[in-house]
């Protein structure tokens, strides 16, 4: 008899989701759906706000990543304006965004993640979480909740709080640098960086590619922004991508136009749309983002020790890794890389400089801003009125760009474990597990509110809910 | 008779005729809560929050004289009950959201709401649909915010001698307008002076430009002037 499994809560991410896993009557998996649950409609409440509001309000889609918000948003009135703005301004704005990386991704790694791979798949899920990880790893997990804060430290120090801090404004930022906390800086990231290099040696000498499998492994493009040359980038830059083996498909593309090569399509069983590749199709146009899409776009990230890691990163794999635990992999290789962009930064002068802000009325009636926020290619797309009141404005979030392939990698996590009807919370743990590596953010990603995390319903063949699984 | 003596809060004070109970308590010491009171304009007791008791009555303190004898309560529990429950239906009739707001921080209020304790607004939301008119070069009005306090009106037509500003229909819909009801921008009394946006005791009359909380109201600016004028 056919049946269906649900995983509801998912748990240990950011937003709410269930997971549905249809049988067929051997008991073996059939298909999959990755549902995301709750709506929000933040692209309708924009409507008839002023311009110069976005960043603040926009920054409210998410806790966790507001900073990505108020830069894309920021970027788009940039655009408005018709302004360049100031060469610190736009520093500043990189500082920020690279703090939000590394306490995102350490957010990610040290307190969602790493207690699946550190502690166990099939550990006692009451201790496998961060206060397990405590427990087990003292040493390193006070690191790595230091190395978040520092993170969160450098938001907080910018834009006067950590959470949706109202600094990045049309035209800049609203307060420059100051000296101390510039000294601040200096003096903390050496830390950060000895803790990346531990865990990095950490991270390396656990896993043989083998057990790198186990969150599956399948084939997709890959999307990012690039700087020059094809270096690593995260604030500006042209959209890429390329394909399994690494022949780039789009290169150069202007963001501003994103919308030439990039469609979302609607599914009625979940809130999430799917971005996908035009030319291709949906959902033949599957491409990923995020740490992994941009390492895999990227020739290089254009910084010393961030290039060597990445070189015997490489080594253990082909030239586009297209392991789902790879993000893990390549979110600490892009710690290492923010810590030396961020040296980079504070060794030049100019970021002390005072002008941060260009003033300017409404000079364009359309505007797109995009950057690469942790989990992935951010954009926001505003068009407003001869007045600066918005009239339309379209989000396409880094999370929604995965949703193909999160879907992709649960169908074949459950393919690969469940047999003959047999489930196991561990196997559900290991499928939670895919959708763990992509860190997905689905509060920003249907723009939801309300409880986090995933449920696993089971549905026989005639459509009954036979199991359902939860983890709070 | 030169001097009144009166009583306010258990103190015996004393005050000249034709001064408001709220110029006597102020000059005292004692705080009452104002929203559309602002030093240099004429007082209208449109708010109700400065609202004090006087012989089991209530009355805005604003607008009601000083007189002897009068023995005047401003802080027992029904006038805080009377006072939240006033400053709840303000914020149930527009649509404040300080979070995102360009005066978060910077409004009379959100500074009202922490002062009276207004912990949550226990009357249904109107929700009402505005327009956000940003017509003018420089300005906007964001009616969400507005609280029909009319110091804007008063500002331009007391202090500028304008009369830009007016109010339009009653009860829940009155509204604020510019002239005959145009565009802002349209608006050909204007002067462009900007009293409106500094008297505004919130995010409602603002600089264009100015984004999440940075708005920061001169709100002395027309006592300044007036005070001014008087030396002249």
């Amino acid at each position: 008899m056919e049946k269906q499994i649900h995983i509801e809560p998912v748990t240990r991410i950011e937003g709410h989701a269930k997971i549905t896993v249809f049988l067929d009557d051997a008991g073996d998996v059939k298909d999959t759906q990755f549902h995301v649950t709750e709506l929000r409609g933040f692209e309708k409440f924009c409507e008839g706000r002023t311009l110069w509001e976005m960043p603040g309000l926009t920054a409210r889609i998410c806790g966790i990543c507001p900073v990505s918000h108020i830069l894309a948003s920021a970027k788009a009135a940039d655009a408005i304006l018709a302004v360049r703005i100031p060469k610190t301004a736009e520093m500043l704005r990189r500082m920020m965004n690279l703090g939000q990386y590394i306490q995102s991704h350490a957010l990610s790694f040290f307190y969602l993640s790493a207690p699946d791979f550190l502690l166990g798949w099939d550990s006692d899920p009451a201790l496998r979480n961060v206060v397990g990880l405590v427990q087990a790893n003292p040493d390193l997990t006070r690191k790595g909740i230091r190395l978040r804060a520092f993170g969160q430290e450098v938001i907080s120090r910018l834009g006067g709080k950590r959470v949706h801090p109202s600094w990045a404004v049309p035209g800049g930022v609203n307060a420059p640098l100051s000296k101390d906390d510039h000294q601040w800086f200096v003096e903390n990231l050496p830390e950060c960086k000895d803790t990346i290099r531990e865990t990095l040696d950490l991270f390396k000498s656990s896993f043989d590619c083998e057990a790198r499998g186990v969150l599956g492994e399948f084939s997709s493009m890959y999307m990012g922004l690039v700087a020059p040359g094809g270096k690593w980038e995260h604030y500006d830059g042209l959209i890429r991508i390329v394909d399994q083996d690494g022949s780039i498909v789009v290169d150069g593309h202007d963001p501003s136009r994103y919308y030439d090569i990039i469609q979302e399509a609607s599914e009625p069983w979940t809130y999430l749309k799917f971005p996908h590749y035009v030319p291709m199709g949906y959902p033949g146009g599957m491409y990923r983002v995020g740490p992994l899409g941009r390492v895999n776009v990227c020739e290089s990230f254009g910084t010393p020790e961030a290039d060597a890691a990445l070189e015997e990163f490489r080594a253990t794999t082909s030239r586009c890794s297209g392991k789902v635990f790879d993000y893990h992999y390549t979110r600490l290789l892009e710690i290492l890389a923010s810590i030396e962009r961020m040296e980079l930064l504070l060794a030049d002068e100019r970021i002390l400089d005072p002008h941060v802000r260009a003033e300017a009325s409404i000079n364009e009636l359309e505007g797109v801003g995009i950057h690469e926020a942790p989990r992935g290619t951010l954009i926001h797309h505003y068009k407003v009125d001869e007045n600066g009141i918005i009239e339309k404005a379209n989000f396409i979030v880094s999370t929604g760009h995965n949703n193909l392939a999160m879907n992709m990698a649960v169908k074949q996590i459950a393919q690969k474990y469940i047999a003959k009807g047999n489930i196991t919370e561990g196997i559900l743990n290991r499928i939670e597990g895919g959708i763990r590596a992509y860190d997905p953010c689905l509060s920003c990603s249907v723009h939801a509110v309300g409880q986090m995390p995933i449920q696993v319903n089971i549905v026989d063949a005639d459509g009954a809910l036979q199991q359902t699984l939860t983890q709070e | 008779m030169d001097k009144i003596t009166l009583t306010i809060d258990g103190q015996l004070l004393t005050a000249s005729p034709g001064e408001t109970l709220l110029t006597v308590a102020t000059r005292n010491g004692i705080r009452i809560p104002t929203l559309c009171h602002l030093e240099g304009l004429t007082d209208v007791g449109a708010c109700r929050l400065c609202i004090v008791e006087v012989i089991g009555q209530l009355v805005p303190a604003c607008t009601t004289e000083a007189a002897n004898e009068m023995v005047v309560k401003t802080r027992t529990e029904a006038i805080k009950k009377y006072r939240r429950q006033v400053l709840e239906m303000l914020f149930a009739e527009g649509n404040h959201v300080c979070s995102f707001c360009i005066s978060n921080g910077g409004c009379e209020l959100q500074d009202l709401a922490c002062e009276l304790e207004m912990h949550s607004v226990t009357v249904p939301y109107a929700y009402p649909r505005n327009r956000v008119d940003a017509s003018h070069p420089w300005f906007l009005i964001d009616r969400d915010r507005c609280v029909l306090c009319g110091r804007c009106v008063r500002a331009c037509g007391e202090v500028e001698g304008a009369h830009t500003w007016a109010f339009a229909e009653r009860g829940h819909t009155a509204r604020v307008i510019t002239d005959l009801d145009v565009d802002w921008g349209d608006a050909e009394s204007c002067t462009s002076c900007g009293k409106c946006v500094e008297s505004c005791p919130t995010g409602a009359i603002a600089l264009k430009g100015a984004s999440n909380a940075e708005m920061r109201k001169d709100t002395d600016m027309v006592a300044r002037l007036v005070e001014r004028r008087e030396h002249e």
